[in-house]
């Protein structure tokens, strides 16, 4: 979703969340859900999912803050996650993240000018023995070098 | 022809994805007759994206194969590894609950049942409750989260306690770096998971049970999802398990990011809906757990055990081992390392054995300078504790701990100071905010290492100070066991914090 592009309305949010409202727990469902559909977690859908769930809305707000993954703006076209953990960082994933960041020109959690890619920090992603990894839009990179760095920018147009 | 190319995510990461398609071109370039099976992971990391083409004298070996191999390969011009089981890393190991891993399509029961799947539920159900905990206390089995504690006597405190709902919720959060034996044998074989936590499910008299899978691990989660709709599909979960007239069923929820869900009461919190801060304890999860109802949580390796004791006997597991951690440990081999990967062993080797031996040493050839064990609450072993062989106790002894079993190697390019302050910057990062002591502590902890660095006389004894107070302070691991990584950095590696007060002189 584009950052101009138009804020939910109530009853879209309303309809996706709604089948979900029978889970035990619903709420990190939902705002998955969210997510997945928007590319964030719109403000819009705090009032929605307070009253949906009978809860306070600065209960809701509590919740989303809370974990690094739900975002309340839009990412760029591409999320690139580069792991910063221990097994990483042993096979130069240190020297890798600043120089990525650097090339870009950007710092952790930015997009690129051209709002292609969104670069994010994140601690292990099971690729321990293939170490440096990262992922790009959900897909896994191991024994990520200088070269192969610069394929991921390329192909996602940073 | 069949030709098996993993799907494991490890796999994919170094290119599985892109051989399978070679494969697929080239065999059909050649009209040779191809059936691609993606398996699991045999675990050997260092081979993959490891190939094994099906021949009357076993599965064969290739790898690591990339792209430009495979005409090579089909053309049976490509060197082989020989029988993928006769591999000395893969033969020397004691394959438990791996038993199946990298083995078969781990979407297909039929092959699952075949390789040994379903007997050990088979056997539970023909059990009754009493005896199907007796069985898992019998095993020995103790909690490979992380914490160690006796998997049975879990089991027992919620099996007596009376309620209208109890539940089975599986710990797959594994936030550890250097760990990934969650998710390989999620992706690997789902349904040992499923099985595990519905024999749980009948021992306990729990109906329902819920994966806490943390969102890092995209295709863990879309395996272990198929895989539960295959189960309720064929019989193997629903109102009526296996025809035993039980109930059990489960789903897969994904977790947001956040390191402290792997503690279990933080789970139980983000699994209902809220923030995930740690519960104090009492009351245990077990007695009032998931939505204040008896609660058995367990590490998926925990119960993706289960299977295999109820298939083979709780004695033939337990007969592995040593002292008190008994069967096997599934070593995760990481970090700067020439053969890492998933190494499956009876309790009772050494470390320096498994970064030696099994892992040949550094991947940059360099000298080891620290290995640290258990994730980053664990230590940071130097080469003189190596003789310290891996079980509980003889870890603890040693001033370390296994945790998750994960193992990440370091050479000796490594700086033990930034990796001390990596430690309290990762606890301050990760912290659910409950204890001062962890929540400002570690941000002090960062403060306080860049003193050292920088010179500062005094420096070390505040940051000795200041982990007896994160120790003593903290209700939960993350903020309590953080000075273990970060005191055995300082104590085994002195040099790396005295140089800097030199330098800085
Ligand atoms: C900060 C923190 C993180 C943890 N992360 C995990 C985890 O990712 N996976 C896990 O199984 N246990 C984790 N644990 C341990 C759990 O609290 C709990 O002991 C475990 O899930 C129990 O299962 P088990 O007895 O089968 O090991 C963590 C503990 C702490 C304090
Ligand atoms: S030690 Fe840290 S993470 Fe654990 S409960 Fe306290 S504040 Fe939360
Ligand atoms: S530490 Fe980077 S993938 Fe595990």
């Amino acid at each position: 979703m584009h950052a101009n592009a138009p804020a939910p309305a109530e009853d879209e949010i309303r309809a996706i969340v709604a089948p979900m409202t029978s889970l035990e727990g619903p709420l990190l469902p939902m705002l998955h859900e969210l997510q997945r559909i928007y590319g964030f977690v719109p403000e819009a859908a705090v009032p929605v999912l307070a009253d949906v769930l009978n809860l306070g809305r600065a209960e809701v707000h509590g919740v989303i803050s809370f974990y690094h993954d739900f975002r309340d703006h839009p990412t760029g076209r591409h999320v690139l996650k580069i792991c910063r953990a221990e097994a990483c960082q042993s096979m130069g994933a240190n020297a890798l993240a600043e120089s990525t960041l650097k090339k870009l020109g950007i710092g952790w959690h930015d997009t690129t000018s051209n709002g292609a890619v969104t670069v994010e920090p994140v601690y292990c992603l099971g690729m321990c023995a293939c170490a440096p990894a990262a992922m790009i839009d959900g897909r896994v990179v191991g024994r990520v070098d200088q070269a192969r760095m610069q394929r991921l920018l390329d192909e996602a147009g940073a | 022809m069949k030709i098996y190319v993993p799907l494991d995510s490890a796999a994919k990461a170094l290119g599985a994805d892109d051989v399978a398609d070679a494969i697929r071109r080239e065999a059909a370039a050649r009209g040779l007759d191809v059936q691609i099976v993606r398996n699991g992971s045999r675990g050997m990391v260092w081979l993959e994206p490891l190939v094994e083409i099906a021949t009357p004298e076993g599965r064969i070996g290739y790898g690591p194969v990339s792209v430009e191999d495979v005409p090579a390969l089909l053309d049976g011009k490509m060197a082989s590894l020989g029988p993928v089981d006769e591999i000395p890393w893969f033969a020397r190991q004691t394959r438990l609950t791996f038993a199946r891993c990298g083995l078969i399509d781990p979407l297909d029961l039929d092959e699952y049942a075949a390789h040994g799947g379903l007997a050990g539920l088979r056997r539970a159900i023909s059990m009754d409750r009493a005896g199907i905990v007796q069985e898992v206390l019998d095993s020995g089995l103790r909690g490979r989260g992380g914490a160690g504690f006796p998997t049975g006597i879990k089991w027992k405190t919620v099996m007596d306690a009376a309620a209208p709902q109890k539940y089975i919720v599986c710990n797959a959060d594994e936030g550890d770096s250097g760990t990934f034996a969650d998710r390989m044998i999620i992706e690997g074989d789902p349904f040992t998971l499923i099985e595990g936590m519905t024999i749980a499910g009948l021992g306990v008299g729990a109906t329902r049970g819920y994966v806490y899978l943390r969102s890092e691990y995209p295709d863990a989660i879309a395996i272990l999802t198929q895989a539960v709709k295959i189960a309720r599909q064929r019989g193997m979960l629903g109102h009526d398990v296996l025809g035993s007239g039980q109930a059990f069923d489960m789903e897969v929820r994904t977790g947001a990011g956040a390191y402290v869900c792997g503690e279990e009461t933080s789970l139980l919190n983000s699994l209902e809906g809220k923030r995930g801060t740690v519960r104090a304890k009492p009351p245990l999860p077990a007695l009032e757990g998931f939505l204040g109802r008896p609660t058995i949580v367990n590490n998926v390796i925990s119960l993706a055990t289960v299977p295999v004791i109820f298939e083979k006997g709780a004695k033939h597991y337990a007969d592995f081992g040593l002292g008190r951690s008994r069967g096997t440990v599934t070593l995760q081999i990481a970090g700067n390392v020439k053969r890492g990967g998933l190494f499956e062993t009876a309790f009772g080797v050494s470390l320096g054995e498994v970064v030696n031996d099994i892992g040949g040493g550094t991947a940059t050839g360099r000298p080891v300078k620290a290995v640290q064990v258990g994730g980053p609450l664990g230590a940071y072993m130097p080469v003189s504790r190596f003789d310290a062989p891996l079980g509980y106790e003889e870890m603890d002894q040693n001033g370390g701990l296994i945790g998750h079993a994960g193992l990440v190697v370091f050479d000796d390019s490594v700086d033990m100071l930034q990796m001390a302050r990596f430690a309290m910057e990762f606890c301050a990062v990760e912290s659910c905010g409950k204890c001062t002591p962890c929540r400002i502590g570690a941000v002090r902890g960062v403060e306080t290492i860049d003193r050292i660095a920088e010179g500062a006389p005094g420096a070390i004894d505040l940051l000795t100070d200041l982990c007896e107070t994160m120790k003593d302070g903290s209700l939960c691991a993350l903020g309590g066991f953080t000075p273990f990584p970060v005191m055995s950095a300082v104590t085994h590696f002195p040099d790396d914090f005295a140089t800097h007060r030199e330098a800085a002189e």
